[in-house]
């Protein structure tokens, strides 16, 4: 081959890598087993909450605050809310810790000036509860003269004067001093991190405190915080809403096509607006594909039971079988040389390679036959735990790969300047080897999970075509891993870049075949577990 | 140690004078947010005639967190356990500022009338209450007899 020709097939590849890239920026094709998905910011979820607390104040003629607190109450279902307040207004009402709307009373109790200030909102003269003490009907001057007040909790004596600036009732007419008050909900937000039901401090009492007043009471700084709890409780409330798990992330994905009764079914992988993946069925914070979220959790707390048995067999050096030399894997594929006798092994099963680069390839594939010999307990349980490691250790050597990313990133950084240098290529024509590097990258998360899959998939004809595809995906990447590894020579660039192009384009292909057949394969039904999902 | 906030000098001069029937509580020389405290087991109830010993601690942020209490005397109750402590909402997230001392030893006393199998801490004791009332009865009889005598 000329390297002509090599640069042709060099730059239609290259082409059709552009192509792709554009076109999924554009228009990313929807697959069957994708969800519709919407990227909130924080104000956007704000918005959202504004927009519910005006519907429900237009539909049923409250203010602002009080619809706020009943929508909060339902866990802002709206429609159960409005059909519970049609059908008895005062109930829901008082549910969710309000007084019903009352003709303001003509008596007034001692502890209750209406000429409540400044300090005290406007609702107090709205309320309807009030404890009949004698002193109601003595006249409201001769109480302001003669009644000094003590705070229930602090024993604190206040003046007569001074009750309007010093003390404070919700509707329900429970009155306590206002540093009372700010120490409490000071506490409850800080310590308690209690925001939608704050109760009023009377003990039984489950009037809620309102966010208006709240936000005299405190400091700006709990004040946010009151309000950044209100949001999240609102996200947490709200099936069709997800936090973006990632540090420093304050996005929230919208989806309504993953309720929990469809996770057995599909992986709804979404991509947050800060570029990171997530799973929108569980919160885990990468792609989980092409495993299903029970699954997930349950392997997760297989492994961390069995970790220790699997860490303590699974040391992090292994030991060359010709020349017993201590080796420790730093990155790149699985096809090792020993540095010392120079025999070519897997790292992964310490096979030859040579038997990996033929059709018998039998590295991914656990042979459940010799399970079925165990004939005591004993053996029957070395050969589960065998079983588990089997696939822990695929998959757990795919998640370290998986860690050396940085590494990787800057070794492939360095060849990419080493052949700018020698090869004389500009920037863009060397891009191809970062490109490979995602796509292992991406392929190995893919791997790693496929194994969590194996492990649980019950052994029939789907699961040897499952696990066709894994060798061959598992195949390929081992392949490209071991091309990116290459030190780059002046007069073999040009194969090398054609390579890995080739490569890459067919480990991406290999790897959407795994998970597009996985994934359809949910809506199928295809698979059979040998655990309930 | 810092001056005792006004609340705690009036409840702690409430309790002296004027205690609820059954209990007493009276601060410790040491630290005076550290009661001992006697309550009576309720009439009609298996601790009937047993005089239990508690220990009342008032945290720093007491009125608005709740006090620390706990049986000092053995008791076999569903909602109490070995160590003495004692299952009751109002000691933790129904807890309000606006009670008090005696509001809880009240209620503490309340609990002792009537035992909740179906939200136990000490869950042995919970089990045989709910399979055999007669028996957990007796048991909480003997009980009393043996260690609730005031001794």
């Amino acid at each position: 081959m000329s390297s002509d020709e090599d640069a042709n097939d060099y730059f239609e590849y290259e082409d059709d890598g552009f192509e792709d890239d554009e076109m999924d920026q554009e228009a990313p094709v929807k697959k069957d087993y994708d969800v519709a998905y919407n990227v909130k910011t924080l104000s956007q979820v704000i918005d959202m909450q504004k927009k519910a607390i005006a519907n429900i104040q237009t539909v049923l003629e409250l203010d602002a605050s009080t619809a706020a607190i009943l929508l909060r109450h339902f866990g802002w279902n709206s429609e159960k809310l409005q059909e519970q307040f049609f059908n008895d207004p005062s109930k829901a009402l008082t549910d969710a810790g309000l007084s019903p709307p009352s003709s303001p009373s003509a008596h007034t109790s001692p502890l209750l000036p209406p000429t409540a200030s400044s300090s005290t909102p406007p609702r107090i003269t709205r309320s309807s509860k009030r404890v009949a003490t004698p002193a109601t009907t003595r006249s409201r001057s001769a109480v302001s003269i003669q009644t000094s007040f003590e705070c229930p909790v602090c024993c604190i004596e206040y003046p007569a004067a001074s009750l309007s600036t010093k003390t404070l009732a919700l509707g329900c007419g429970h009155r306590f001093c206002r540093d009372c008050w700010v120490e409490y909900v000071v506490g409850k937000i800080r310590t308690d991190g209690e925001s939608a039901k704050i109760q009023c401090m009377e003990n039984g009492c489950h009037r809620i405190v309102k966010g208006s007043l709240i936000d005299q009471l405190v400091d700006p700084d709990t004040s946010q915080r009151y309000r950044k709890l209100l949001n999240e409780a609102f996200v947490s409330d709200t099936a069709t809403l997800r936090w973006c798990p990632h540090p420093g992330c304050e996005n929230v994905i919208e989806c309504s096509q993953a309720p929990p009764r469809m996770l057995n079914q599909i992986v709804p992988t979404v991509t947050c607006g800060c570029g990171n993946e997530l799973c929108f069925g569980c919160g885990f914070a990468a792609s989980h594909r092409p495993v299903l979220c029970k699954l997930v959790k349950l392997w997760q707390k297989k492994c961390a039971d069995d970790s220790e048995t699997a860490n303590w067999l699974q040391a992090n050096t292994k030991e060359c079988i010709k020349c017993q030399s201590t080796i420790e894997k730093n990155g790149g594929c699985n096809h090792m040389t020993c540095k010392k006798c120079k025999w070519e092994f897997c790292w992964v099963c310490m096979g030859p390679w040579s038997e990996h680069g033929t059709a018998w390839y039998q590295c991914n594939r656990y042979d459940e036959k010799s399970g079925m010999d165990a004939r005591d307990s004993q053996a029957k349980s070395r050969a589960s735990l065998e079983r588990y490691l089997h696939y822990f250790n695929r998959w757990a050597n795919h998640e370290l790969s998986a860690k050396l990313d940085a590494d990787f990133y800057k070794n492939t950084e360095k060849k990419m300047e080493a052949m700018q240098q020698s090869g004389n290529l500009s920037w863009i024509e060397v891009q191809f080897a970062k490109q490979a590097v995602d796509t292992v990258i991406r392929a190995r998360i893919t791997l790693k999970w496929s194994y969590c899959m194996a492990f649980y998939l019950k052994r029939n004809n789907q699961t040897e075509l499952f696990e066709d595809n894994q060798r061959d995906l598992e195949r390929a990447v081992e392949n490209l891993g071991y091309l990116l590894e290459q030190n780059p020579e002046p007069d073999s660039i040009s194969k090398l870049r054609a390579d890995i192009t080739n490569q890459s384009a067919y480990v991406q292909k290999r790897h959407d075949i795994l998970m597009d057949d996985t994934l359809k394969g949910y809506l199928e039904r295809r698979w059979e577990f040998s655990v309930d999902i | 140690m810092a001056a005792l906030p006004k609340r705690i000098l009036k409840e702690t001069e409430r309790l002296m004078s004027d205690a609820p029937p059954g209990i007493s509580a009276a601060p410790n020389n040491d630290n005076l947010r550290h009661f001992d405290v006697t309550v009576a087991g309720p009439d009609q109830s298996p601790y009937e005639g047993g005089v239990f010993k508690l220990e009342l601690f008032l945290p720093d942020e007491y009125p608005m967190n709740p006090p620390k209490v706990r049986f000092l005397t053995r008791i076999y109750h569903p909602n109490i356990d070995k160590l003495g402590r004692i299952c009751l909402d109002i000691l933790k997230d129904k807890w309000s500022p606006a009670l008090q001392i005696r509001t809880v030893l009240l209620s503490i006393q309340a609990l002792l009338g009537a035992p909740n199998p179906d939200d136990p801490l000490a869950n042995d004791v919970a089990q045989n209450w709910k399979e055999d009332e007669k028996a957990a009865i007796a048991q909480a009889k003997e009980w009393t007899r043996l260690y609730a005598n005031g001794e």
